[in-house]
């Protein structure tokens, strides 16, 4: 094995600036897809279609697998002898750093599905380039976490085109949830701080290189669905410095309930 | 020398059941053995979904990742055995539809234990060990059931049942070895359990009209109260592992019959549950009926869109 490349010990020829951006950036990531694999976990058991139960909580497993590995890493990186588990239940819902829309709740089956296929093509080009990463530990992850995101996208998008090109009804309710989310769709692609100065120093992608691709992908499967992208919306961002809406807040509470009721056991 | 032509379609169903060989779909059957499986079969589909609910409830509370990763997929798997389930029932002519509808007219049952409430994170523990540790010994030796499709299904139900007995076992080992509190809420979800799971066992043999000819036709293999005894003998053993007590004054061991004498289930709750009147029947019934109801357009979206692939395919080949 090339000890180079191997996370740990990667880390040693890191700068503690370097590290903290790291830390920073795969704190975020882990924290992005634990809220929405929790939102797409409060579906179990209440889908519309036990195949479609089943396939919400095969994503929603993936994206919970993809938060431990995240957020061990993030611990690595910090090296202050923090755990995955302390870094999922013990901050505070200023200090998580996921974008608005996966915080958005399920909605109906529509707005489920929206949200989903709106964040899936994002995470699909992310982790598709971040396994070129030099980081070894980003890129180990991306490669892992990269054939399920595949998966979703698979599965968002065909949802997308039978909703649209389904009934009436179900067109009046995935156009809605189109209304109420693509104002989040912006965010994604907004660089913070800490994404720019690992994108400067080639460690993750512009994400102006991969907005284009994430369109392309959307126009396609809108065309299908016979929906129109929408123009001219107002971009809401804050989720990745901790502005966020106010639904986190409660969903925090229930998450991280036991460990802050029974501060300090193991489980 | 007798040959096959001179045998009634009813003796040769008879003999291949005296001789342990499948029955297959296709095959002959007595009306009453295919009305016993159905009732059975997509009574267990039932409660394999409705059993999602009860543990559903703490996904989104679990103590750390690992746990809820665990629980996550346990609930899937249920998820999975009601489709394998469904699936076998519908080779018997009935649709996974109709099996649905009645399970929501209230016509069909399900398991009366997911009628109990989970009331903290020990009773997920005390499901996964008390509960599907009592779904094994009841399917077990459907592994061996005289229907094909039910006893393929059955295989791969139990290797997951077993799973998750183990997990349950861990969670109740880890709350035992754990905090003054964790330890309470441990024995707070096991008195609340255990007898609940004893009654999943069915009434009495003296009371269960139908076990008798279940027996006969190799459908079950064992009576409803040698399963509850079996049960007992082997759970004692473990809950004296974990340090717990069993809520139950009556409990010795006889030497003689080589297993433990125990007090009298509560009957009259038993049927009490059985009849709706149980602490979440109305609560678990109404949660399928919505989700059924409020899933019915996404259902009628994906025919219809199939319908315009179809077509649209259709006009591509004209
Ligand atoms: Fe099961
Ligand atoms: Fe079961
Ligand atoms: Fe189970």
């Amino acid at each position: 094995m090339d000890l180079q490349h191997t996370p740990t010990a990667a880390l040693q020829n890191y700068s503690p600036e370097l590290r903290v951006l790291l830390f920073d950036y795969t704190l975020q990531l882990a924290d992005t897809s634990l809220i929405l694999g929790h939102r797409l976990s409060e579906w179990c058991g209440h889908g519309p279609i036990l195949e479609q139960d089943l396939a919400m909580a095969n994503i929603a497993l993936d994206l919970i697998g993809e938060t431990r590995s995240l957020y061990q890493y993030a611990a690595e990186l910090e090296g202050k002898g923090r755990t995955e588990d302390d870094l999922a239940y013990l901050r505070e819902a200023v200090e998580y750093k996921n974008p608005l829309l996966v915080e958005q709740p399920n909605g109906d089956f529509a707005d489920t599905v929206m949200r989903q296929f709106i964040f899936d093509g994002f995470h699909f080009f992310l982790l598709k380039d971040l396994q070129n990463s030099p980081d070894p530990g980003l890129a180990g992850i991306a490669a892992k976490s990269f054939k399920e995101a595949s998966y979703h996208l698979k599965w968002s998008s065909e949802w997308i085109i039978r909703l649209g090109d389904g009934t009436e009804e179900s067109k009046r309710r995935i156009e809605k949830a189109l209304s109420n989310l693509w104002r989040y769709s912006g965010e994604l692609f907004a660089m913070t701080q800490t994404e720019k100065q690992l994108a400067q120093a080639s460690f993750i992608p512009e994400y102006s290189a991969l907005q284009p691709q994430w369109e392309a992908h959307v126009a396609k499967v809108f065309a299908e669905a016979t929906l129109e992208v929408p123009q001219n919306v107002f971009m809401q961002k804050g989720g990745k410095t901790g502005l966020h809406t106010e639904h986190l807040g409660y969903l925090l509470t229930e998450l991280q309930y036991l460990q802050r009721a029974y501060p300090g056991l193991e489980w | 020398m007798e040959t096959i032509i001179d045998k009634s379609l009813e003796e040769l169903f008879e003999e291949k059941i005296a001789n342990e060989i499948r029955i297959e779909p296709k095959d002959w059957m007595p009306e009453q053995y295919r009305k016993t499986l159905v009732r059975q079969i997509s009574q267990h589909a039932h409660s394999e979904i409705v059993g999602m609910l009860p543990e559903g409830n703490w996904i989104t509370r679990a103590p750390s990742l690992k746990r809820k990763a665990i629980l996550l997929s346990k609930v899937q798997d249920e998820a999975g055995h009601g489709l394998y389930l469904y699936s076998a029932a519908e080779t018997l002519g009935t649709s996974r539809d109709q099996m649905i509808a009645d399970l929501h007219s209230g016509k069909a049952k399900y398991s009366s234990i997911f009628n109990y409430p989970t009331l903290s994170w020990a009773d997920i523990g005390a499901i996964g060990w008390l509960v599907d540790g009592a779904a094994i010994m009841n399917q077990v030796p459907l592994i061996r059931t005289s229907y094909g499709p039910y006893a393929r299904a059955m295989v791969r139900v139990c290797k997951e049942e077993s799973f998750h007995q183990r997990q349950g076992f861990e969670i109740m080992m880890t709350l035992c070895n754990g905090a003054p509190a964790q330890k309470k809420m441990a024995q707070e979800a096991f008195n609340r359990w255990w007898w609940p799971t004893l009654m999943m066992f069915g009434p009495k043999d003296s009371e269960s009209p139908n076990t008798e000819q279940s027996m006969r036709w190799k459908i079950k293999r064992f009576t409803n109260d040698e399963l509850r005894q079996r049960f007992v003998d082997m759970m004692v053993p473990q809950a004296e592992f974990l340090g717990l007590t069993v809520p139950d004054k009556d409990l010795t061991w006889n030497e003689a019959k080589n297993g433990y004498d125990f007090g009298d289930v509560d009957w009259e709750e038993f049927w009490n549950v059985v009849k709706g009147n149980g602490p979440c029947n109305k609560d678990r019934l109404s949660t399928r009926v919505k989700a059924h109801e409020e899933g019915a357009w996404v259902r009628e979206a994906a025919l219809a869109h199939a319908q315009k692939r179809a077509q649209r395919e259709a006009e591509k080949q004209a």
